[in-house]
């Protein structure tokens, strides 16, 4: 990767001989140690660490859920109950990966505001971010599947809903649905070919996060003030300094997910899965995951069905062309006064959408769910091109060594 | 080489053209062939095909009272309709739809949804339909809505006393799947 291969003479013999013949430690020592990473990173930048640590605890939390678990529609939701009461600890596991998978979105929403705050996306760092994108697509399919498993009601009607969008594709729709479905309705076959792909997911998106490295370590990190490092007087080694920041950083937020875990295990899921599914009655009031309540207010607040699906499904795919709608050349938000504020417009707009889509379609959040739907696409198709060429931003420090001493300077007079 | 080449050139190029397009189109194929097994295995299998017809009394549902049946693992209405939800469905002039069509897999294809159409002639009063709304596949409630018909309650559709769409995100009106009567209170679904 990059030129940064270090020229490092091991000490250990064994070491030093497996090295010459695969490069492996060369390799973690370039990129995970000596790896030189700007000095003023804050903790806005811990989250890639964080969401690593959590694909892991998603990856060992489910394999060992699936010794337990059945994943036949007459089975499933009492084997989920069977964990929950007989396995030991089954209940520690169930909730660790139930509750991680909100913690996994938190920290995946966090990592990706971060990157539109300090202009992340923007060359040369397109792929990095479009990787990002992929991923977030991936995890977003992977928790869906793994939501259908426990076979509750929210389980069954959100696949039903949410496999039906494909019933929107002109003329081959419903052969679509029907080939998804495995049948003439969400049932037996579905469930069965969900738990297989939510086990192969996981790894996807392991493959994907490596590409994702791959493509940071070669420009490297972006950093709060958006200027590249200019020499090493700007970067610090990976290891002891990051490796130390972002641990503290997953202490502290796998802390906050201990506490979800113990004391309020359910708060961030839906009561009425803890009802086993029945395809013959709708709850009155279905919601997605919270993760997903964004998105399905896009959708609903369009009148037409294909077109609520188009427009749900273009809120996501407009990330991965962002690098090009943002015309402005400054990169961090810091030096950028209009954007800084239609940044956070933007993130109230997302918190809206959230809180309509979790509420019914009807009356004044009909009303509030298509302005912040509007806003939304304007946000990215309008403003961004625009205002990136009408503001003056501020100046930007000569090198990050300079910014940060004008701060200590500023604190010490 | 050069003379070889140069003396082969023409004739030598469009063989290989040839051989190349030839090999990756044996090639396409090939793959294909490979691919689809794999594709089509997702597709309802032999057991679920087999699903296929179920019958249903009709004499115990009195009039202004609705059933929910089962077909092929899907809910189904059967509603015993009273004369003033026929009045109602009849009135309604076609310009008013938001899907002009009847969706009556019994009906010949394309045939307009007046509420006759939507049932069987002569037998007015029993309206049966998939209770699937046509939106996202949510179960609708019935006796509900802005049209005395039916309301689904996950993104607010409306259908009307002959389950035509009337408002709402749902593209078309709810289906009338195959069936036929075997006597005079007895259907067949499928
Ligand atoms: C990206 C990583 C992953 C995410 C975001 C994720 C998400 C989820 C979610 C949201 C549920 C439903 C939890 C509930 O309400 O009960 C679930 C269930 C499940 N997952 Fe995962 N998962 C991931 C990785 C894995 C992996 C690698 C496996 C390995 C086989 C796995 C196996 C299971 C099993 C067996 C269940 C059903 C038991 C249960 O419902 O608790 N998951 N997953
Ligand atoms: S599923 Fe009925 S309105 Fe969406």
């Amino acid at each position: 990767m990059s030129g940064h291969s270090t020229n490092y003479e091991f000490k250990n013999p064994a070491v030093k001989w497996l090295d010459s013949r695969l490069p492996i430690f060369s390799l973690m020592k370039g990129q995970a140690m000596d790896f030189p990473t700007p000095k003023n990173l804050n903790y806005w930048w811990t989250f890639g660490g964080i969401l690593a640590i959590m694909l892991v605890i998603q990856l060992i939390s489910g394999i060992v859920l699936a010794m337990h678990y059945t994943p036949t529609a007459d089975l499933a939701f009492n084997s989920v109950e069977h964990i929950m009461r007989d396995v030991n600890y089954g209940w520690l596991l169930r909730y660790m990966h139930a509750n991680g998978a909100s913690m996994f979105f938190i920290a995946v929403y966090i990592h990706i505001f971060r990157g539109m705050y300090y202009g992340s996306y923007k060359e040369p760092r397109e792929v990095l971010w479009m990787i990002g994108v992929f991923i977030f697509i991936a995890m977003m399919a992977t928790a869906f599947m793994g939501y259908v498993l426990p076979w509750g009601q929210m389980s069954f009607w959100g696949a039903k809903v949410i496999t039906n969008l494909f019933s929107a594709i002109p003329f081959v729709g419903d052969s679509v649905v029907t080939w998804l479905w495995g049948g003439f309705n969400v049932a037996d076959p579905t469930l069965n070919r969900f738990f297989s792909l939510h086990y192969l997911l996981p790894f996807v998106l392991a493959a994907l996060v490596f590409l994702h490295i791959w493509a940071l370590h070669i420009p490297g990190n972006n950093n709060p003030t958006g200027v590249e490092p200019k020499s090493g007087a700007d970067t610090i080694p990976f290891h002891p300094y990051y490796t130390m920041k972002d641990l503290y950083a997953i202490v502290v937020f796998l802390m906050v997910m201990a506490a979800f875990m113990f004391f309020a295990p359910n708060y961030m899921g839906h009561a009425d899965n803890y009802i086993p599914a029945n395809p013959l009655v709708t709850p009155t009031h279905i919601v997605p995951e919270w993760y997903f309540l964004p998105f399905y207010a896009i959708l609903r607040s369009v009148p037409d069905k294909l077109l609520g699906v188009i427009a749900m499904f273009s809120s996501l795919l407009i990330l991965l062309v962002l690098p090009w709608l943002d015309s402005s050349k400054v990169r961090s938000g810091k030096y950028r006064p209009m954007f800084k504020w239609m940044f956070w417009i933007f993130v109230f707009d997302c918190l809206v959408l959230g809180v309509v889509g979790g509420n019914p379609a009807e009356g004044h959040w009909l009303i509030i769910g298509r302005i912040a739907t509007f806003y939304y696409f304007l946000h990215f198709i309008i403003l961004l091109p625009l205002v990136g060429l009408m503001e003056k931003p501020k100046p930007l420090p000569a090198s990050i060594s300079e910014d940060v001493l004008a701060k200590s300077d500023a604190k010490s007079s | 080489m050069s003379t070889v080449e140069e003396v082969n050139q023409d004739d030598d190029s469009t063989r290989r053209d040839f051989l190349y397009i030839a090999t990756a189109a044996v090639g396409a194929v090939g793959t294909g062939a490979a691919i689809w097994p794999f594709i089509d295995q997702m597709n309802p299998d032999a057991s679920v095909r087999a699903l296929s017809s179920a019958e249903f009394d009709l004499a115990p549902i009195e009039e202004g009272q609705g059933i929910t049946v089962v077909w092929r693992g899907n809910p189904v209405f059967i509603r015993h309709r009273t004369p003033k939800e026929i009045e109602e469905a009849k009135a309604v002039p076609m310009s008013d739809l938001k899907d002009p069509i009847a969706r009556n897999l019994n009906a010949p294809e394309g045939a307009e949804a007046t509420d006759v159409n939507r049932v069987v002639d002569g037998k007015e009063n029993i309206l049966v339909m998939m209770a699937i709304c046509t939106h996202l596949g949510c179960v609708p409630v019935g006796e509900a809505g802005e049209f005395d018909g039916w309301f689904c309650p996950c993104h607010g559709s409306h259908y009307d006393t002959a389950g035509r769409i009337r408002k709402g995100p749902a593209p078309t009106n709810l289906e009338v799947p195959p069936y036929k009567y075997i006597d005079d209170n007895k259907i067949v679904i499928g």
